[in-house]
């Protein structure tokens, strides 16, 4: 497990070659830490061109300011230097040989010559070596047209190769490794840029890949037969520069020219991660991350990358109808719009509504008009919240730390969350906070792996209680703190006592507040919860199934909050939805709804940020967008809504909640100052989360649960146990 | 404590993956594995003197910065098993809390640590440039000849491995074996027949017996620095010598 040593502590002072691995590396975290008398800049010429740069500025960063682009493989700027490709080796005026750029830190007055004759030499010369032992098979590669090697080779290389296969022993031959079902090997494509290597060790927190043997017998792989099994593994498809590591459910799919790409949000967690959805013929083939350095830098985790083929399984593609034998029957629109507006007016008002965790703004603004329209007032979040004044104040739900903000903690308590399962991109932060910020992390709740060290301090709620009033160790941690950080789950705001942990710990952030840092933090894990919260629903089923409703509406609940047993028997129960889950299977009457690849809509994310999906594709079948249904449905009701497109909802959404259609932009949430004392007080049950392991984390909504590449990821994870328990035992 | 033993028995699969790819061209194995040597099933555990020399070693490196005992504890354990089992990697891991495969990548890439079994004495030839002009060659025939191996192989009694190497760092007294940590110097094909039938039985002759000559001065004598040494403090100001320490 890394952890850059001692960077803070050296400072100024530190070797040369920690500043540069810690300034190669793009981290907020490493910027808080320059002293605050900034060194002096050095010029440099790149190209003739003069900059000025800090002092322990590489070449390639150097260049990179002037917009010079040096070829790499190697060098990621989110990955520590390894400057073992050579595919930037660089003249420098006066030096008797090229230099590595991206590990080479400038030296005043450098002329870097970056197109010179040696440079290009250098770079043809590495570039011939590299293609020595690489497969000529970019026709059956699915890197083949968005692969580095192709484009530099094309670039930068020669036009010839001196390799002659008939004189030697052949091209190097690499067995393929098995490393799960997301990402499938051809070892033998691999350049040895270590990319995945860093990622896994550095980002991951799992040092499960690595290099076996020396020179032409170098090898990446695992130590055992065993499988890469994080919840961030997609991530080296990304990073690795040739097709030595692909997206295995994408492979012999489509070529990159093929495919439309449109730039959409993620919602499968409450990050809200920028995302490329690629599509052709109406189909989403694959998700790419899109950067984003506030939310989720360039990573992507793998529920949102690979659970894209549940996109495609068991959706709703025509409405349907209850039969009075008990059987849903697709119905033609009319039919079920008609048999739905009956029950709303017979309900009398006696109407209510759940949104689950894949609801967007905009249908949850149309349903809220639609149920009020007809009286009712009983419009809940799936998943459940502290009850009473608890969401009055947007800051007491919000992770107001954000995300970008949390690498710059210097400690942090985790109160009944595993940010690993529950927002692994959030976990990454924390992570890169531990590793270039000497975060101090603690929590309150089971016994789980983050990836990092961490002091579990035992699942006793009343410990919340105890740090809060300051007999705790911890507290002089956080209360030392430049910028401390709680951040509480929302399996621990379930609970009975939920809003006394709550309370208990939003007091004692008061205490802990610094002028600009709000420590106070709620991890959310559905994509619609801040949402619903900003534009009025209330938390929690129980209040819906008290009020006994006679029509429900489930906005995509798929989480399996309410059945059949708990509602009346005349409750007519109306699905909106993409998926038969849950939700449709308790229904009354279906109303196919529309993916978030398939409609433009607006999601918040857990710190508050409201984004934009795109559609993609078209919704299948009859399916639409939700909000259209319920404008549909508010026609035939006879109560029709005021907007008829997407601008007049969204101009109805400002007005209910202006921020929420600034998008990509954070409204800083202002706290009030006094805290509402709850009448509960701390139960003594221990705290729990429900994702503890990786397996936990594949299916958590509908559309991962229809995903065949999330079942194969449980079976691997499943069957990598197995294999662990039964050696476990023959070693005893 | 010791869950994935059963799991490292796969690794001579991958030490095989890993070996050169000479080794994989030959068609015969190069020399015998005892079963159960490879698959050693007891656990590598520093005896009690290597295990005040590991903590020792490790104490050495500030807290954060434990890892940096790798290569002396890998070499302790080497010194201590004769070569280095999976298991002594996991206990140099478990020991310095890094995951096993880091230690194993580095015990990997370094060709002195033996991830094999080698014979009690490892002859290492030096085969470079300035050891070919003074006949390096001959000597490796000799040992070939005499020790009835072949380079990277090891005897069946497990007395014997010879290995072909280069940089030994004693190119002015070349042709060198090293045997062990030993470096047997100005070498000829006599001098080879005479040690190697000396360590054949059982004998360890004096290391760096250069033969006619004082280390590695010119058998023709000395041609330069032939004056006497001169001795500390020589053309030193007389300021030196006056002040005496009090």
């Amino acid at each position: 497990m890394i952890r850059a040593p001692l960077v803070k502590a050296l400072g100024a002072l530190g070797s040369p070659t920690h500043q540069i691995a810690s300034r190669a590396v793009r981290t907020s975290a490493v910027l808080a830490q320059t002293p605050a008398k900034a060194p002096e800049k050095i010029e440099v010429f790149v190209d003739d061109i003069p900059v000025m740069v800090l002092p322990g500025t590489t070449v390639l960063q150097a260049a990179a300011e002037v917009g010079v682009e040096i070829p790499r493989f190697c060098y990621h700027e989110r990955l520590a230097v390894a400057g073992n490709c050579r595919m930037c080796l660089v003249e420098v005026e006066k030096s008797p040989k090229p230099v590595a750029a991206c590990a080479m830190p400038v030296m005043k007055g450098w002329r870097i010559k970056t197109n010179s004759d040696l440079t290009r030499k250098a770079r043809e010369g590495v570039m011939e070596f590299l293609l020595m032992n690489h497969p000529l098979d970019c026709p059956i590669c699915d890197q083949g047209g968005e692969c580095d090697l192709q484009d530099q080779a094309m670039a930068f290389g020669s036009d010839r190769s001196r390799f002659t296969d008939i004189n030697y022993t052949g091209k190097r031959a690499v067995e393929d490794k098995d490393i799960g079902p997301l990402v499938k090997t051809v070892m033998t494509r691999c350049i040895h840029c270590t990319r995945c290597v860093r990622f896994a060790s550095e980002i991951a927190g799992v040092d499960d890949l690595g290099t076996t043997g020396r020179g032409n017998d170098m090898q990446i792989g695992t130590y055992v037969e065993k499988l890469f099994l994080t919840e961030l593994s997609g991530n080296v498809i990304d990073l690795c520069p040739v097709g030595a590591l692909t997206n295995k459910p994408y492979s012999f799919v489509a070529r990159p020219w093929e495919i439309r790409k449109v730039e959409s949000i993620d919602v499968l967690d409450a990050v809200g991660s920028n995302i490329i959805v690629s599509t052709r013929t109406n189909e989403v083939l694959r998700i790419l991350p899109r950067e984003n350095e506030d939310v989720n830098e360039e990573w992507l985790a793998d529920k949102s990358r690979f659970a894209c083929d549940g996109l495609k399984r068991q959706r709703l593609v025509a409405p349907m109808v209850r039969m009075p034998n008990g059987e849903l029957q697709a119905v033609e629109w009319e039919g079920a719009l008609i048999a739905v507006a009956k029950a709303l007016k017979n309900a009398k008002g006696q109407i209510a509504g759940i949104a689950g965790q894949l609801a967007d703004v905009e249908a949850m603004v149309a349903l809220k008009d639609l149920v009020n329209r007809l009286d009712g007032n009983q419009l809940v979040t799936e998943q459940d919240f502290i009850k009473g004044s608890g969401i009055d104040v947007r800051s007491s739900y919000l992770l107001n730390s954000t995300i970008a903000g949390l690498e710059q903690a210097d400690a942090v308590l985790l109160v009944g969350t595993n940010p690993r399962y529950e927002a692994p991109l959030v976990n990454t932060r924390l992570r890169k906070a531990y590793v270039h910020n000497e975060l101090q992390i603690a929590s309150i709740g089971p016994k789980i792996d983050l990836s990092y060290q961490h002091d579990n301090l035992g699942a006793d709620p009343n410990l919340v209680k105890d740090i809060c009033n300051g007999s705790h160790a911890f507290s002089k941690v956080l209360e030392g703190a430049k910028k401390p950080a709680i951040i509480i789950g929302v399996d621990v705001l379930e609970r009975p006592d939920g809003a006394a942990i709550h309370a208990t710990i939003a007091e004692y952030c008061q205490k802990l507040k610094k002028p600009d840092w709000n420590p106070f933090n709620v991890l959310h894990n559905s994509a619609s919860q801040v949402g619903a919260f900003d534009v009025g629903y209330q938390p929690g089923v129980q209040a819906v199934l008290q009020s006994q409703p006679k029509v429900l509406f489930l906005l995509n609940a798929d989480a399996g909050k309410v059945s059949r047993d708990q509602l009346p028997k005349d409750c007519f129960v109306v699905y909106i939805g993409s998926h038969g889950d849950n939700g449709a299977s308790i229904a009354d009457a279906v109303l196919p709804g529309a993916a978030y690849t398939e409609k433009q809509a607006i999601y918040v994310n857990t710190e508050g940020r409201p984004q934009q999906t795109l559609p993609g594709v078209s919704p299948p079948g009859m399916a639409r967008e939700d909000w259209k249904i319920l404008r549909a449905l508010s026609e035939v009701v006879g109560k029709p809504l005021t907007y008829d497109n997407l601008d007049g909802l969204r101009a109805r959404l400002e007005s209910v909640a202006p921020h929420l259609t600034r998008l990509g932009e954070l409204q800083p949430a202002s706290g009030s100052d006094s805290v509402a004392k709850p009448s509960i007080s701390i139960s003594s049950s221990p705290i729990d989360v429900k994702q503890k392991e990786l397996r936990d984390y594949f299916m958590t909504d509908a559309i991962s649960r229809a995903s065949p590449t999330m079942a194969k990821c449980i079976s691997a994870v499943n069957k990598q146990q197995r294999l662990d328990e039964a050696q476990q035992c023959a070693a005893i | 404590m010791f869950a994935n033993l059963l799991r490292l028995y796969q690794l001579p699969r991958l030490v095989l993956q890993a070996l050169p790819s000479r080794a994989l061209c030959a068609s015969e194995p190069r020399f015998k594995l005892d079963a159960c040597n490879i698959y050693e099933k007891l656990k590598f555990e520093f005896d009690e003197e290597n295990k005040k020399q590991a903590e020792f070693l490790m104490c050495s490196y500030p807290e954060a910065e434990r890892r940096a005992a790798l290569l002396p504890l890998l070499d302790l354990a080497q010194r201590q098993h004769g070569w280095l089992p999976i298991t002594a990697i996991q206990t140099v891991a478990e020991m310095l809390k890094l995951e096993p495969f880091i230690v194993w990548e580095v015990a990997n890439f370094y060709t002195m640590f033996n991830l094999r079994p080698t014979g009690k004495l490892s002859l290492k030839i030096c085969l470079t440039t300035p050891c070919r002009l003074r006949g390096c060659e001959e000597i490796m025939l000799t040992c070939e000849n005499m020790l009835k191996l072949k380079d990277d192989e090891t005897s069946d009694d497990m007395q014997f491995s010879l290995n072909a190497s280069s940089g030994m760092g004693a190119c002015v007294n070349e042709p060198v074996i090293a045997v062990n940590d030993d470096l047997y110097e100005d070498l000829d094909v006599l001098e080879t027949e005479k040690l190697l039938s000396e360590l054949k039985l059982g004998k360890m002759p004096p290391a760096s017996q250069c033969r006619d000559r004082f280390a590695s001065e010119p058998r023709s004598g000395l041609t330069s620095l032939l004056m006497e040494p001169t001795p500390a403090g020589y053309g030193m100001q007389e300021l030196y010598s006056k002040l005496k320490p009090c």
